[in-house]
């Protein structure tokens, strides 16, 4: 009965407004700037310190090739922080995803927009997507330059030994920073799994974590050796792969599948709890 | 007239459910909407009615249940039974083509503490996929301006007062065009001069033809503004109507001052008067449809000595009181 715009808006199939939005959210937000910085300090550290100190060994390890190439920066940054410091990231920005939206109570009036609930799930997992690439995009990225600056580029020595060109080393870590990012969006679909499940962010994050570090432990169990290959972490260390001549991309698959299972199983989960839940934060 | 009324009030028997034959055109029609939490019924079987272009005051005290009400309303809490229309249209099957012409407020103002009030207005735009975004500029300053925050629009969030961030709440409520608002205690916390100002802005909408549902805990507040109220008890709607009709429903008493409280009581009872009374020097009843002229000339007639007779008609405060028990704070 008040007043309707003339010409009505027709919405567009699909919009990318809601998702600008959330990328926004993420990204402007001081606290996770803090996190990336710190995500950057650490090739950053690595290469300062193998500057100054430079190691003996001229073995295959990731840290004893920096001195021979910067690109190694990135990779040793991106082996050290994957234990801890890049799950740690995730977690936080998925702990948030729903549980931070129902804390400041945001989640109703999100939901009386109206956003459907499964369209909501959708935007901040793809959130938790993008920012899961971006932070092991920043590693690598802050990794090449700080190690390029401070040792130069050139041929790259492969794990198997062989040498291939500086830009098809740079490829290699392109594929490094592909196949981690997938890993991470299983750790994030986990965490927006948790994430539906209280109205605590930082509870949801400490839960994210202890679920990711139980992965690590249960993966060091010798006796445990046929749960391992489904654990999370599991195939994380595969890589790997991407530094032997020729890369075998078939030793990725059982890493992605996982991945893919995780996935598929937590988000599926994630919408059966909050698709039909009591919004009463 | 008291008795047509009534019959156009609350008071209408609707079936309860599976009734999609029956459309409401009302604005807010509610059929047996339920909702237990364990083993407290927060709302029960409440069959509300705001008809459209109504300011419909929902009324009553703190945890009598018009928040679970509007939560569910707004489709963020399931009903534990029971069914609702909104416009006129069976809110579960059409909550997405509903909403967008729908204004909410419920329980308090959540925005992001860190982002400004302008970037909260905009966020809430961006996840409305029926608002256009050539216009979001152009709508998001049309709020502000409405509710007097255009200053502070570039201020974080988290330093604003109660009453700008109420009134945020309301912005965010106007940034498209909306044929039904439900604003959930929108005057709570505000200082007077904010209360007034928010009371004018609602006045302000209806006028332009939304149909406005407003929850209180303010009496006064459904006198000043509302054209309608419910008035919600421990989970029920216990009375709701239009003010007028109310007034007219309120039962008015009468009141007999004489020597023989005792013979004029019998006469109000042999009259039919309902809950007849005494006291020292006095006899009281409901009056009901019976004409005072009537009672005064039996009175005399049954030889009662009569020093003086009254009808009082009771205002709404007395009304609420004696429907909930409780009063409802007249302050503000
Ligand atoms: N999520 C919930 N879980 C359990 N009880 C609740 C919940 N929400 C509301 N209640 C209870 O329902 C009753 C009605 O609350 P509410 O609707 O907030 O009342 P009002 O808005 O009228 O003050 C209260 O007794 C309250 O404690
Ligand atoms: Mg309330």
């Amino acid at each position: 009965m008040s007043v309707r715009e003339a010409t009505p808006y027709v919405p567009k199939p699909v919009s990318t407004r809601f998702l600008r939005s959330e990328l926004m959210l993420i990204f402007g937000r001081r606290r996770n700037w803090a996190g990336m910085a710190a995500l950057a300090a650490i090739p950053i550290i690595i290469a300062v310190v193998m500057k100054l100190w430079p190691g003996g060994g001229g073995g295959p390890d990731f840290f004893n090739q920096i001195a021979n190439n910067g690109l190694f920066v990135s990779l040793a940054a991106l082996t050290a922080e994957l234990p801890l410091f890049l799950p740690l990231a995730v977690a936080a920005i998925a702990g948030d995803s729903v549980a931070g939206e129902a804390n400041t109570g945001t989640l109703r009036y999100l939901l009386a927009v109206p956003v459907d609930r499964t369209r909501l799930l959708a935007v901040k997992y793809l959130g938790v997507v993008i920012f899961a690439f971006a932070a092991v995009a920043l590693v690598a990225a802050t990794g090449m330059l700080i190690g390029l600056l401070l040792f130069g580029g050139g041929d790259v020595l492969l794990l198997s030994g062989s040498m291939v060109g500086f830009g098809e080393g740079v490829l290699r870590v392109l594929g490094v920073v592909l196949y981690l990012g997938v890993c991470l969006s299983a750790l994030g679909a986990i965490g927006v799994f948790v994430s539906t499940l209280t109205e605590q962010p930082i509870g949801a994050t400490i839960a994210i974590m202890v679920l990711t570090v139980l992965s690590f432990i249960l993966d060091q169990i010798e006796q445990l050796d046929w749960l391992q290959p489904y654990l999370l972490t599991h195939h994380w260390m595969d890589y790997g792969e991407f530094l032997r001549d020729p890369v075998d991309l078939g030793a990725l698959v059982p890493g992605l599948l996982v991945a893919a299972a995780y996935t598929g199983v937590f988000l599926a989960g994630a919408w059966a709890r909050f698709a039909g839940k009591d919004v009463s934060s | 007239m008291a008795e047509a009324a009534l019959r156009e009030g609350g008071d209408r028997s609707v079936p309860a459910l599976g009734a999609s034959s029956h459309r409401s055109d009302d604005a807010v029609a509610t059929y047996g909407l339920t909702k237990r939490f364990g083993h407290q019924v927060a709302v029960d079987s409440v069959e509300l009615r705001v008809p459209r272009g109504a300011v419909y005051g929902f009324l009553g005290p703190n945890g009598s249940g018009k928040t679970t009400t509007i939560r569910m309303l707004l489709g963020l809490i399931m009903p534990t039974a029971g069914r609702h229309d909104l416009l006129g249209e069976p809110f579960q099957e059409k909550a997405g083509a509903i909403l967008p012409r729908v204004g909410a407020l419920c329980e308090g103002p959540a925005f992001h503490p860190y982002l400004s009030g302008r970037a909260n207005l905009a966020r809430l735009d961006a996840a409305d996929r029926t608002a256009d975004p050539r216009t979001v500029k152009r709508r998001i300053d049309a709020a502000l301006e409405r509710v007097g925050l255009t200053a502070a629009a570039g201020k974080r969030y988290r330093a604003y007062s109660l009453g700008m961030r109420q009134r945020l709440a309301i912005a965010a409520a106007l940034l498209t065009p909306r044929d039904l608002l439900i604003l959930d205690e929108p005057t709570n916390g505000l200082d007077p001069q904010g209360t007034r100002e928010v009371r004018a802005l609602v006045s302000g909408l209806a006028a332009e033809g939304a149909t406005v549902m407003l929850s209180t805990h303010l009496l006064s507040e459904v006198e000043q503004i509302c054209t309608h109220v419910g008035v919600m008890h421990q989970g029920k709607l216990v009375t709701q109507g239009s003010l007028a009709q109310l007034r007219a429903r309120a039962q008015r008493r009468v009141r007999v001052e004489t020597e023989r409280p005792e013979a004029a009581a019998e006469t109000l009872t042999a009259l039919g008067l309902a809950e007849v009374t005494t006291g020292p020097g006095t006899a009281e009843g409901l009056l009901g449809e019976l004409a005072p002229e009537k009672i005064v000339a039996t009175l005399v007639h049954d030889d009662v000595p009569v020093r003086g007779f009254g009808v009082v008609a009771p205002d709404l405060e007395d009304m609420f009181v004696e429907l909930t028990g409780e009063g409802f704070d007249v302050s503000a």
